[in-house]
């Protein structure tokens, strides 16, 4: 078997979840190629051919890939995909974006998302939001992956010294452009991605509120999310939404404060490895799931947090 | 401007999921069906350009058994202009689906295409890219704004950690977030209008696609049960907890 990984990088620097998608590729076992297609990707590349187990590391460095943009990603991942078994992403919005047109160009099925690894042929993945969790067999030639990055524990980025081999295969669909970008000015790290993360609720009252979350946030290194209440009632933007309809979350730690814990909640966070609720009435269900209960007003308990970090 | 919109029947985002006993699949009998959420907004935005005299006929498409033509109808009620149907009661994988409509884009011609990101029932977020890949279209995924501007679309997209444009040339495929719209209600009068809407019926085959699925689930299973914790007394053994015993600070 043979798996062809593409990393997920911002060119200068290599994205965490690669590590983590590399581990997925490890559990299904076999020689291992990472591919990281940009522009200017050559610092990126150099980290992914020090990661635990990478054979070899193919760049594609190209105006073309600049900005990952799907129409010509996909075609390249089509032309090198088809000599391997398996071809794996992260679940980013990146991989979600172009790892389905190669699918198509190849002529098989995608599996979405999967958390872990029975065989080389067949993988666990939640459907529902979460709320099922189905196994699917693939009977594909070649099976094509996105892998979310908190079903597996990263491998190294240390230690490897796979060889680095630059490829001249510029596939440009000429039919996209780049036009802007306007990424979140935060150093806390993306929901998805996170380690910890604290979310509020409708309890927070409004959106000023949420300033004592974000400096436990920093204390901790969290993530902030927010509840679909909190988001529907105007605190915060909807691109901090928790839950079905937003962000799936599977961290550490998850510190849910004065969210109730509806079902649309739940499924966004129930993964996570440890729950703590912070909330004042003792019925709310989250503290059905919650490891660590509190129950007591957040604007007492939550700077009294922030004080013993 | 001819705008082709893809819609699903999907279990009620409201109703709980329950697991079937035998682990085969989730259990739909007698639950409430809708409207994928994602693809309501889908129709929305449509129904929008079709407002701004931008788009001048909206077709909308679905795949699945006969009752999916209610959710046919309730786009119809809408604004759509007339619908199609593509009647299977086989369970239909992304790329089909993409398949199936790769032919009726060739058929119809669109100049853009507004699929949902995912449905919610599969979660699997592929048949936008899908049918993009397959009719060689440029792609607008997770929209959260779509300005049409001559014979280019400028799409706004939500990605980790932000936002990102892209400009595409039409014809193109756009999938919808949430922020790209709220989707209205239909009113009584356009309901039963909507009834008279031409809606036709098409059987896979005489689309020339071969629903031939490549993935097997062998197992549906309910998710790890969390059962609740223990409650703390205060901030201090809450610190203590997470420090010594779940060792996660």
């Amino acid at each position: 078997m043979s798996i062809l990984v593409i990393a997920d990088h911002d060119n200068a620097s290599l994205k965490p979840v690669t590590l983590n998608v590399l581990s997925a590729a490890k559990a299904i076992g076999g020689d291992i190629d990472v591919l990281v297609a940009g522009e200017g990707c050559g610092a990126a590349a150099e980290a992914a051919a020090k990661a635990d187990g990478v054979a070899k590391v193919l760049v594609a460095d190209n105006a073309a890939y600049g900005h990952h943009l799907a129409e010509n990603l996909s075609l390249l991942v089509a032309d090198l995909g088809k000599g391997y078994s398996h071809v794996l992403t992260s679940a980013g919005t990146t991989g979600k974006d172009f790892l389905p047109r190669v699918a198509a160009l190849l002529d098989v099925a995608q599996i979405s998302d999967i958390i872990r690894v029975e065989s080389a042929d067949t993988f666990v993945r939640p459907i529902y939001a979460g709320n099922a969790i189905a196994t699917v067999q693939s009977s594909d030639a070649v099976k094509v992956i996105t892998v979310r990055g908190t079903g597996f524990d990263p491998v190294s980025g240390e230690g490897g010294s796979a060889a680095v081999e630059a490829i001249d295969n510029v596939q440009d669909a000429g039919k996209s452009a780049f036009v802007s970008e306007e990424m979140a000015k935060s150093d806390r790290p993306e929901l998805t991605a996170a380690e910890i993360v604290i979310s509020g609720g409708r309890g927070m009252q409004n959106g000023d509120n949420f300033k004592i979350l974000e400096s436990v946030a920093d204390k901790l290194g969290a993530g902030v999310g927010a509840s679909r209440a909190a988001v529907d009632a105007g605190f915060v933007p909807n691109d901090m939404q928790v839950g079905q309809t937003g962000k799936i979350v599977a961290p550490n730690l998850y510190i849910a404060v004065g969210i109730s814990g509806a079902i649309q909640h739940l499924a966004g966070m129930s993964g996570s490895k440890v729950i703590v609720a912070i909330n004042k009435d003792e019925e709310a269900p989250i503290f059905q799931v919650a490891d660590y209960g509190l129950v007591a007003d957040l604007f007492e308990a939550v700077p009294a947090l922030d004080a013993a970090l | 401007m001819k705008v082709l919109v893809a819609v699903k029947r999907v279990i009620d985002y409201n109703v709980k999921v329950r697991v079937k006993a035998d682990n085969t699949g989730v259990d739909l009998t007698n639950i409430k069906m809708a409207m994928n959420p994602f693809c309501e907004i889908a129709v929305e935005e449509a129904v929008r350009l079709k407002e701004k005299g931008v788009a001048s006929e909206i077709i909308v498409v679905s795949i699945g058994p006969k009752v999916a033509q209610e959710q046919i109808r309730t786009a119809l009620a809408l604004g759509a202009d007339r619908g199609i149907l593509i009647e299977t009661e086989e369970e239909v994988q992304s790329l089909q689906a993409a398949k199936l409509l790769k032919a009726v884009v060739d058929e119809e011609q669109p100049q853009l295409v507004i699929l949902g990101k995912q449905s919610i029932d599969s979660d699997n977020n592929q048949t936008g890219q899908m049918l993009a890949a397959l009719a060689g279209m440029p792609q607008g995924t997770f929209a959260s704004e779509v300005v049409v501007d001559g014979d280019k679309v400028s799409v706004t997209r939500e990605v980790d950690g932000g936002l990102m444009t892209v400009a595409l040339n039409l014809p193109a495929v756009v999938t919808t977030d949430l922020r790209l719209n709220e989707p209205r209600y239909a009113s009584l009068p356009n309901i039963m209008k909507a009834k008279k809407k031409p809606l036709d019926v098409k059987a896979p085959a005489d689309l020339g696609v071969e629903l031939k699925a490549s993935l097997a689930i062998t197992k549906v299973e309910e998710p790890p049960v969390r059962s609740a914790g223990i409650k703390v007394a205060d901030v201090a053994e809450l610190v203590d907890k997470l420090k010594n015993e779940a060792k996660v600070i």
